[in-house]
């Protein structure tokens, strides 16, 4: 534990991708399996326990410390790992024991529940503070070290001399602690096979452009589609080795979605590889996010949830057909088989992501601007912009330059006053970074309309923690009560996606996605906007309750 | 006599009515009485201020000779009477000249700790306890998560650093007064030789030291030179120097920040640091609790800092607690200047 301990602390400190990659490889090539191979799966987030989870620690965090204090540590530290490991009385005398991850992640998938806590606090007892920390880590799963799963695989690929999509291509083929996969980068044992189809392919993203980005661009080089506001997902299905038919939906980043979404899967009726954006179907349009995201909110799937939420993907890119990998043809050609390959199979849960006409970029920002006579019809609540793809643009992992742009509709924005002040979690612990605003009601009063906790920079963040420091009047916990009178208080524009008619929150609306857009140090509250000001945004967003 | 008529809060600070004073105002007032020279508790523009002459020299390093109307040194120990109350200054163990304000009427006595420390600090007289009935401590580090390591630890972490990679600079962010001199004596104990290179904004205070009396080596200005006349060099700035093209000059630079606020990685993260060092001006969670038994006090006030969690822990031994939850300390301890 000591040695993976180590790891996850320097990674921590270390700020610089190239210095990050070495120490995982150096890891990587001195540890011995199991060992590695349980920290790799412990940093892709493969590694779940089904008894020992964060409610464990705040137990034991409750017997061995004063639950006020150890609320006001957590409050302070923003990780409930690190607070623990920080505050855990621990015996000095025991410390630094030989503990391996491999007996950490034995013990925790085996130890019966009920002696489960006793053993972690025996664990807990003999470790160092560091080590605390990365056990802790390990059974809350977040272990916010700045490495992503990519990053660790481009780690593999170092180790074994290879390529990172080699290393993306085989990855479902193994599982912790991927003594197949280590013996493939050591050359000692083959490499994995694996099958065209009914596998992930590592997905293309795009970027964000401006308008004055265009002027260089030429339209007749591009392709335009509806961007749409649903989960991004692969939609994969075929023979496996064992000639067994197989499909399966995949996240973005390659989680296996099947299980939440049997209705779609028992559909695939193809051999292929597709791309695409998970969305609800209802009385013939398409539904907003919010309305997805009910359905994954909910934890089992049953028969009235498939009903209530039918869902069906867009599909907008095809990866494999039957044994071809196309993904380095050009766009175009894809997307000429990607709609034979519609018109080919008319039962599937699946449609075509249509494109928009369009010859100059003016024609582009009109469409965009009004999806619904732009094109989109009747599913233009669920556009949140326009992507834009270069003709020629192979599919490549990642998020290549210059292929690939999204941009989205215009934010909806207001003028707010701050109300309320949390304090964040993670990077941002021990900040009052999590805002609560208001706006004006007929009576003269503040309602509060949303909440916000991003949009800001660094700088802006510590003068606006500053500030609630400064102007507190009143403490409820972890939040505080700002000053926020007509001519006192700190005006906030707010930006945001969309607005909802909503039972739920006092003021009957909810925003969609609000972020600081700018902090209006120069406004007076008095200054801020009306209710009624903020309803006429209603008419903007669809009709759907929230 | 009520303790709250010798001292109680005000928006400006701490005040005694009949000596018309008050202990490390927030903004200008006619008479002040100043614990230590850190700029949010030492402000320029006060009528008079009263203070260790330490605190004295160093008010007019930072903010010239004219700082005040008028000044008067107390030395530690000595006591003076205004308008009936005694007041008298301890040493608090936090900078060089940082006292403990201890005002007494008609038999009761208030302590005012300002900021204080307990560890061993080469740069400073020892932290003095002073029995009182009612003891007005700071909370800045009161949380269970802080417990410091000794100051020789946190520099061993640093010396074995600086031997693992000889070819890179050693970049330390540390408040300008006390806590830059501290890291430095502290280098010294532990065996580092060399010279050490500081960022101008850290020579006039860290003079002041030398011309008290303590020994820091030799210490040199950053000048131009090739980035490899730095390598394996430990070099000292203030915490905000760190994100400036300043550190460029230095060859491959690993950033470091002396601060109590590096116990918690997020801390630390948050500023990009690579080599978080734990070194603090302020007492940790056992040595508030210790020292708050220490004084005897039956009543414990707070100023500032984790006020709930310290109020909680002297109601669990039956203490009256109040949190004054005063306003405009502890700016210089927060991310943005890291100094605790």
């Amino acid at each position: 534990m000591n040695r993976f301990a180590a790891l996850l602390d320097r990674l921590a400190y270390e700020p610089r991708r190239l210095g990050k990659l070495a120490l995982l490889e150096a890891y990587f090539r001195e540890t011995p399996d199991p060992d590695r191979g349980w920290a790799l799966a412990a940093m892709t987030g493969a590694l779940t326990f089904k008894n020992a989870k964060a409610g464990l620690i705040r137990n034991l965090a409750a017997e061995r410390t004063d639950p006020v204090l150890f609320g006001l540590s957590y409050d302070f530290v923003g990780d409930l790992a690190e607070t623990v490991a920080l505050m855990w009385p621990a015996d000095e005398t025991r410390a630094n024991a030989q503990l391996t991850i491999t007996d950490v992640v034995d013990g925790l998938s085996t130890t019966p529940k009920e002696e489960l806590s006793a053993r972690v606090a025996d664990w807990l007892d003999r470790l160092d503070e560091n080590g605390r920390w990365a056990l802790l880590k390990l059974i809350t799963g977040a272990l916010r070290i700045g490495v992503s799963a990519r990053l660790a695989r481009t780690a593999l690929a170092r180790l074994g001399g290879k390529e990172t999509d080699e290393i993306e291509d085989v990855w479902h083929t193994d599982a912790p602690p991927y003594a197949h996969l280590f013996a493939w980068l050591e050359s000692r044992g083959e490499a994995p096979s694996v099958a065209t189809t009914v596998r992930f392919y590592p997905p293309m993203l795009s970027h964000p452009i401006e308008p004055e980005e265009f002027v260089p661009l030429n339209p007749a080089e591009f392709v335009a589609e509806w961007k749409w506001d649903g989960i991004r997902v692969q939609a994969a299905a075929g023979k496996d080795a064992d000639g067994k038919r197989v499909a399966r939906l995949y996240s973005r980043t390659g989680e296996d979605l099947s299980g939440a979404f049997p209705d779609l899967v028992r559909g695939f009726d193809f051999d292929a590889v597709l791309d695409g954006e998970l969305l609800i179907k209802r009385g013939g349009g398409v539904q907003d996010f919010n309305t997805l995201q009910q359905r994954l909110n909910r934890k089992s799937v049953n028969a009235k949830m498939m009903a209530e939420f039918p869902a069906f993907i867009r599909v907008y890119d095809l990866l494999a057909l039957g044994d071809d990998d196309l993904r380095a043809l050009p766009f175009i050609e894809r997307r000429a088989k990607l709609e034979s390959f519609v018109n080919a199979h008319p039962l599937a849960p699946i449609d075509l992501s249509s494109t928009i006409k369009f010859d100059t970029w003016d024609e582009l920002s009109a469409a965009r601007a009004d999806p619904s006579h732009g094109g989109a019809g009747i599913d233009a609540e669920a556009v949140e912009g326009v992507m834009i793809k270069r003709r020629d643009a192979p599919y490549l992992a990642g998020r290549p330059k210059g292929y690939w742009f999204k941009w989205k509709r215009d934010p909806m924005v207001i003028d707010a006053v701050l109300m309320y002040a949390q304090r964040g979690s993670g990077k941002r612990s021990s900040f009052y970074s999590d805002y609560t605003f208001g706006v004006w009601t007929e009576a003269g009063e503040l309602t509060p309309v949303g909440k916000a906790y991003f949009g800001f920079t660094d700088e802006e963040l510590i003068e606006l923690d500053r500030f609630v420091r400064n102007n507190t009047t009143n403490r409820f916990g972890p939040v505080r009560e700002v000053t926020h009178t007509k001519t006192k208080g700190l005006v906030l524009e707010v930006a945001f996606e969309g607005l909802q008619r909503s039972t739920r929150h006092k003021s009957g609306v909810a925003m969609r996605f609000p972020r600081i857009s700018r902090i209006r140090w120069d406004k007076r509250p008095s200054d801020a906007d009306t209710l009624e000001a903020l309803e006429k945004f209603l008419a903007r967003t669809s009709t759907a309750k929230v | 006599m009520q303790p709250a008529q010798i001292l109680h809060p005000r928006p400006e600070g701490l005040y005694c009515p009949m000596a018309d004073l008050y202990v490390d105002p927030t903004r200008p007032v006619a008479r002040a009485l100043i614990t230590h020279g850190h700029s949010d508790h030492a402000r320029a523009g006060h009528g008079s201020v009263l203070a260790t002459p330490e605190t004295l020299a160093i008010m007019a390093v930072r903010y010239g000779p004219g700082f005040a109307g008028s000044t008067q040194a107390l030395k530690y120990g000595e006591t003076l009477d205004i308008g009936g109350v005694k007041f008298s200054l301890h040493s608090a163990g936090h900078v060089l000249g940082s006292a403990q304000a201890a005002a007494e009427c008609g038999g009761t006595r208030v302590v005012v700790s300002g900021d204080y420390k307990r560890q061993a600090d080469p740069t400073c007289p020892p932290f003095e306890v002073v029995p009182c009935d009612v003891f007005i401590t700071e909370a800045t580090f009161a949380l269970p998560v802080f417990t410091h390591p000794s100051g020789e630890h946190e520099v061993r972490k640093l010396l074995a650093s600086a031997a693992m990679f000889p070819e890179r600079a050693h970049i330390v962010g540390a408040y300008a007064l006390g806590k830059a001199q501290r890291v430095m004596a502290e280098l010294r104990r532990c065996g580092w030789h060399e010279p050490i290179f500081v960022h101008g904004a850290l020579l006039e205070l860290t003079k002041l030291y030398q011309d008290h009396g303590v020994d820091l080596g030799e210490v040199r200005h950053v000048e131009t030179a090739p980035k490899s006349f730095y390598a394996g060099a430990i070099v000292l700035c203030p915490p905000g120097a760190l994100q400036t093209p300043w550190v460029r000059r230095f060859p491959d630079p690993v950033t470091s920040v002396a601060s109590g606020w590096m116990r918690i990685r997020a801390r630390a993260r948050q500023q990009g640091v690579e080599l978080p060092l734990a070194i603090s001006d302020h007492a940790d969670w056992n040595d508030l609790q210790r020292t708050i038994k220490d004084t005897g006090a039956g009543e414990i006030w707070i100023t500032h800092g984790e006020a709930d969690a310290l109020a909680h822990w002297c109601e669990l031994q039956g203490l009256k607690a109040k949190a004054l939850h005063l306003v405009g300390y502890g700016d210089e301890e927060e991310p943005a200047g890291a100094a605790a």
